[in-house]
Formats: C-alpha cells, structure tokens, sequence
C-alpha cells in the first residue's frame, strides 16, 4: 500500500512533459500564413466590394449571351414542337434527360461538402462550401429547365404537381417521375434554406462593412438583424447541425430517385439494382469535378491561395479519386452481372450496344461494331482512368493538371449519362424498331445555353454574397481557439 | 423617463479573455447580458450557462407533420378523391407512397429548423439599439462584447464598470437606447 501511494505520488509530482511533434508530421493549416481573422474578413468580403474586374466582365457578357441563347431555343421548342429536337423512335429520351442526370448530378457536390463534411468534422469543408452550394443551386436549376421543357405540351408541367387537372384527376404516385418531382423540388427548396442559413451572419458582415446607403439597406435587411450574439449562436448552430442531418439522407435519395426513373423500368441496361449506389457515387464524382474546374482558377484570380489552399484542392482530387473508383466498379459489376445475370438481351445490350468498338474488341469477339462505341470508351477513359492519376502527388499539386483532369471528368460524366440512355433504347427488343439517335443544332444550342445560365448565376454570386463562409473560415483558424496561444490562452494548445 | 443607456458594453481582444470575462459575469449573476462574437466559440454556451437548443424539437415536429402529409395526401388522392386502379394493385400502398412522404418529411424538418432558429432568436427584426453602436460593428470583424443590460437587477454603473475593466476590457462604452 504504502509502495503504491509513493509510485502515485512520485507521477503526480512529476511534470508531465508531452514533446511537440516532428515538423514533418504537423498538418499544414487551413489558412495559410496565419492570417488573423480581420484578414479573413477583408478578403474575402472586398472580392464582393469595389468595381468588377475585367475578366468579370468578359465572362458576364458571354454568359448572358449563352443564356440569351437557352431561352431563345425553349421559346423555338415552344412554339415549334419537340420536332426541332433530334428524338425519334425508339429514341424517345435523349439530350434533356442526360442533360437533367448530369446537372443535377453536379449539384451534389455542393451537398455533400456542406451537409456530409459537417457531419464528418473535415474542417476543411469551411474554405470551399459557400461556392460549392451555390454551384449547387445554380445547377439544380439548370437542370430543372430539361424535364419541364421535355414533357412537349409545356404548359401542361403543372399536372406533374399535385393539383387535380381539368378533369379532376390527381398525379399518379406509382410513378417514379412523380418521385423526382418532389426529391428535386425539395432539393432545390432545402439547399437554398442551407445556404441562406449560412449566409446570415456573412450578410452582417457585409451590413457591418457597407459604405452606401443601398448597399446597407440591401445586406441589412437580408441579414435579418443578426448581431452574433451568442445566444443565437447557440440555436444557429443547433439548426446547422439538424439542416446538415437532414441534407445527408436528402442529397443520397435524390439521385437514388433520379436513378429509379431509370431502373423501375423493364428495360435492359436500365433494369438494375445497382443504379442507386452507382448513380450518388457519379453524381458526387461530376460534382467534385465541376467544384475543382470552378475554384482553381477562382482561387488564383481573386487572389484567395491562401484559404483556398494547395491541400484543399488535393483533398478534393482525393474525394474526386474514390468516388471515381467507386464508379469504375460499378461500371465493372454492371458489365459482370449482363453475363452473370444470363439475360441474354441485357448480354447483347452490353456487348453489342455499348462495348464492341471497332478495332480491339470488336474484331475478336467477330462482332458488328456498337453504334455509340465511340461514347461508351470515352466514358470509361474519362470515369475510369482518368481519376487514378490523381493517386500521384505531383499531378493533385499541379494546379493546370488539376484543371484539366476536371473538366474530363465532367466530360466522363456527360458521356455516361449519354450512355445510359441512348443505347439503352436505341436497340429495341425488335430489330424492326432498331434506330439511331443524334441531337440537332437546338438540342447542342440548348445544352450549351444551359452553362450560360449557370454561369451568370455564379458570377452574380461572386460578385454580391461573399464566396467563402467568412464566419465559418474564421471559426477554424488557430486565432478563434480560447485554448491556443494565437487565441489568448497563456499556455497549451496546438492547432488541430 | 428613459435617460438610462440602454446597456454596457465592453470590448475584448481574443477568445480566451472573452471566454474568461463570461464565466465571470454569469458568476456574478447577471441575468440580463449576452456575448457578440463574429463566430460562434468553443465552450461559450457552458461559460454562459446556456441550455441545450430547443431547435430540434420545431424540426422533429416539422418531420413528422411532412410524413403524415405525405402519407395522408397520397392515399386521398389516389384511393379516396378519384381512385385510379394501376395494375390491379391495391388502390394505396405505404411503399409507392413512401419516396414523396419521404422528401416530405425532409423538407418540412427543414423549413422547422430554419423557422424555429429564426423564432427562438426572435429574428428577423429590423431594430436593434446595438446595431447603431459605431464601435459595435467590429462585432462581425475580430472583436468580441460583453453587452450588459442596464436593466438588470444586479447592474450598477460604476460597479459592473469597475468589474469589465478588471476583467481586461480596454473599452467599455454606454449604449444608447
């Protein structure tokens, strides 16, 4: 007894010494430099303050000429006809649904750095989620544009709405279009709420700093009297976590919807249960890439390397690269069940309809050509390849690397979606309705029209609403911890 | 009768004093004061003594009014309003239901935690005598406040002064009504 009391005594008065960390093992911070949080406020607030720059300028005329365009080819369409685009039979969905797939597929980046990140306590979220739900927002509308327009009699789109029509007869909830419609709308509705609630104390911010009259009157009044007193602190960042909870499960069922469009379907190459998973991994994957086309040259123009920092956009390769893989295996195990499974028509759709290109596999097998070859493989080159170099260092510090790996992604991304619906019917199960599918110049026009809207949207985003949650970059810098030296605390403390 | 300030306010530099001169003042029994931080700090809400958010009880309610909306406003629909027989299926069933009532849920959880933050803080209001302060729009940028109301009962002018200089403010100002 006595013996034990002494050992207790002897480590109790014995200092306890903890050795910082070699220097090769410390995280690189969030904030490079270490930059107070004063500093956090004035760059990133005065990039939405004084006059545009001239690239802004450029961009936001081209923009709004693309957008110009989108909405002359609805208004074609409108009074036209589906006619003006390129479907036929079989071939009855073709660009607005990839283009709706592949945009809304984009928006869940956004989500999935701002809800599933926050869950996941990855601080580094706070540097790149104002701009990612933005692009989330923006595209979500993009892609609300195509099944509204691609339902041909336009002014019927309130039927898909549960309104009872003309003859008193309400929406059938069997269908899973009817799903799509309320996972999109809510989609939309709560991604908007997420990013506004993020946005009210940086609207403060703004008020705070605002020179003129309007411009106080404008972010005062949006900023809905927030004062940042921690009482609300307190119940903001309750509701954060709960909209953050509830955007999870939200952003996984949205495209696990999107796919079900697809997958409920009798039809091979659509009848799959491994749509769900598969279509989220895409969506996640497209979204990453349109976040990191978008921020590496945002970062470098407006001068913000130091928040948005080198490991940030390595992160987001990371991201980029695992989803990328998940989706290669699932293109993989997608091709391993057609065989497998012993559908023969899904066999022959896989083989005949989408693999067999022209010189390799093709001429082995003693195979016809498929009729979208050329769309199948650039898919796989750009979802299945690609990604796998950013396993290299140097290409996910390369910053013009990065870029262009990026925008092949998007690429993959498009051609996939392509993939999966046109050569899905354009081989019907009688050789008689055998057709093939190509777009015209108001399906091509309307596409491209679709990224000047989002592009105007994203640059009035910029240039208004501060493009980095300020108070949420502050809230992670070693200055804003009560127990870090940076922060006031007499001894302790080391940066996470 | 009202020449009284409406508050004191005292200025701190970091975290940790802020921190610090909080735990002090709900110490001391104040009742009437608040904390004005640009971001939310670790460990203020216990320094406080604020309880635990009611937010979550408007998105719980939120939730379960989405469901049952769903639920309800499918099965009215499709089985009592105009049934329309699919297949031969049962005129309603929960699964074919579940997706709508499901973002139903979802959305209307939402819209509680988003209107419940905005009514527990009793937000938006277009006033606050805090907000014509001059030096209190650094509360946004890198300063931290101790507001202290001059209507709480344990207020004193020249004591509570006394209390947040000692705390290490070196600026403490009266706020006008």
């Amino acid at each position: 007894m006595a013996d034990a009391a002494q050992a207790l005594k002897m480590t109790q008065s014995a200092p306890l010494v903890v050795h910082a960390p070699p220097a090769e093992l410390e995280r690189e911070p969030l904030v490079a430099n270490g930059r107070g949080i004063g500093w956090l406020s004035d760059t990133i607030a005065g990039v939405a303050e004084g006059s545009p720059a001239a690239w802004w300028k450029i961009c936001f005329a081209i923009s709004v000429t693309m957008m110009t365009v989108c909405f002359l080819c609805i208004l074609y369409l409108m009074s036209t006809g589906v006619g003006v685009w390129g479907l036929n039979h079989p071939v009855m969905w073709g660009y607005a649904i990839v283009n709706f797939v592949w945009w809304i597929g984009i928006g869940h980046a956004g989500t999935l750095i701002s809800a599933i990140l926050f869950l996941l306590r990855q601080k580094w979220r706070t540097s790149i989620n104002r701009a990612a739900e933005a692009m989330t927002i923006f595209a979500v509308m993009c892609a609300g544009i195509f099944p509204l327009i691609h339902i041909g009699r336009i002014w019927l789109g309130w039927w898909l709405f549960p309104i009872p029509n003309s003859y008193s007869i309400w929406p059938q909830f069997r269908s899973p279009l009817m799903w799509d419609v309320f996972a999109v709308s809510t989609y939309f509705t709560v991604s908007v709420l997420f990013w506004y609630m993020g946005l009210i104390p940086d609207l403060a911010v703004m008020r705070d700093r605002a020179r003129t009259k309007i411009r106080k009157i404008g972010y005062g009044l949006f900023a809905l009297g927030w004062t940042g007193s921690n009482r609300h602190w307190s119940n903001y960042e309750k509701a954060y976590l709960i909209l953050a909870g509830l955007s999870t499960p939200l952003v996984l069922s949205v495209h696990s919807i999107v796919s079900l469009d697809f997958s409920v379907s009798q039809l091979p190459g659509w009848h799959t249960t491994i749509f769900p998973p598969y279509f989220v991994a895409g969506a996640v994957y497209s979204g990453f890439g349109m976040v990191l086309t978008l921020l590496v040259p945002l970062r470098r123009l407006l001068k913000l390397e130091e928040i948005i920092t080198v490991r940030h956009i390595e992160l987001m390769c990371k991201v980029t690269l695992l989803t990328g893989s998940i989706v290669g295996y699932a293109y993989g195990m997608e091709f391993f069940i057609a065989w497998y499974g012993g559908n023969p028509y899904e066999k022959y759709l896989f083989l005949h309809s989408r693999a067999a290109d022209p010189f390799i596999i093709g001429p082995l097998l003693g195979i016809e050509p498929a009729p979208y070859w050329w769309a199948y493989w650039t898919m796989i080159i750009c979802n299945v390849v690609v990604p796998q170099l950013f396993w290299l260092k140097k290409v996910r510090t390369c910053m013009i690397a990065v870029f262009v790996l990026s925008i092949l992604v998007n690429i993959g991304m498009w051609f996939e979606r392509f993939v999966i619906v046109v050569t899905s019917l354009n081989r019907e199960f009688l050789p008689a309705n055998w057709g093939y599918y190509s777009p015209t110049w108001v399906d091509i026009l309307q596409f491209l029209g679709t990224f000047g809207l989002f592009f105007t949207f994203f640059l009035l985003f910029l240039r208004y609403v501060p493009l980095i949650a300020i108070a949420e970059v502050k809230g992670v810098t070693p200055q804003a911890d009560p127990h870090h030296p940076l922060g006031g605390a007499k001894t302790g403390g080391r940066h996470p | 009768m009202n020449d009284r300030p409406y508050a004191i306010l005292a200025e701190f530099e970091n975290p940790a004093a802020i921190l610090r001169a909080a735990d002090k003042v709900r110490g001391e029994g104040f009742r009437n004061w608040d904390v004005f931080t640009p971001f939310p700090i670790h460990g203020m809400d216990r320094a406080m003594g604020i309880q635990n958010s009611k937010v979550g009880w408007f998105s719980f309610i939120g939730g379960v009014t989405g469901y049952a909306t769903g639920m309800t406003m499918i099965w009215f629909m499709n089985t009592v309003d105009y049934p329309i027989v699919i297949g031969g299926k049962p005129m309603f069933s929960p699964f074919s239901a579940f997706p709508p009532s499901y973002e139903l849920t979802i959305l209307f959880g939402a819209f509680g935690a988003l209107l419940g933050m905005l009514f527990l803080n009793r937000l938006p209001r277009l006033h606050h005598p805090l907000l014509k302060n001059k030096r209190f729009k650094l509360a946004s940028h890198d300063r931290f406040y101790v507001v202290i109301e001059t209507n709480d009962p344990k207020y004193s002018e020249t004591a509570t002064r006394k209390m947040l200089e000692a705390l290490g403010s070196k600026h403490v100002e009266f706020v006008e009504e």
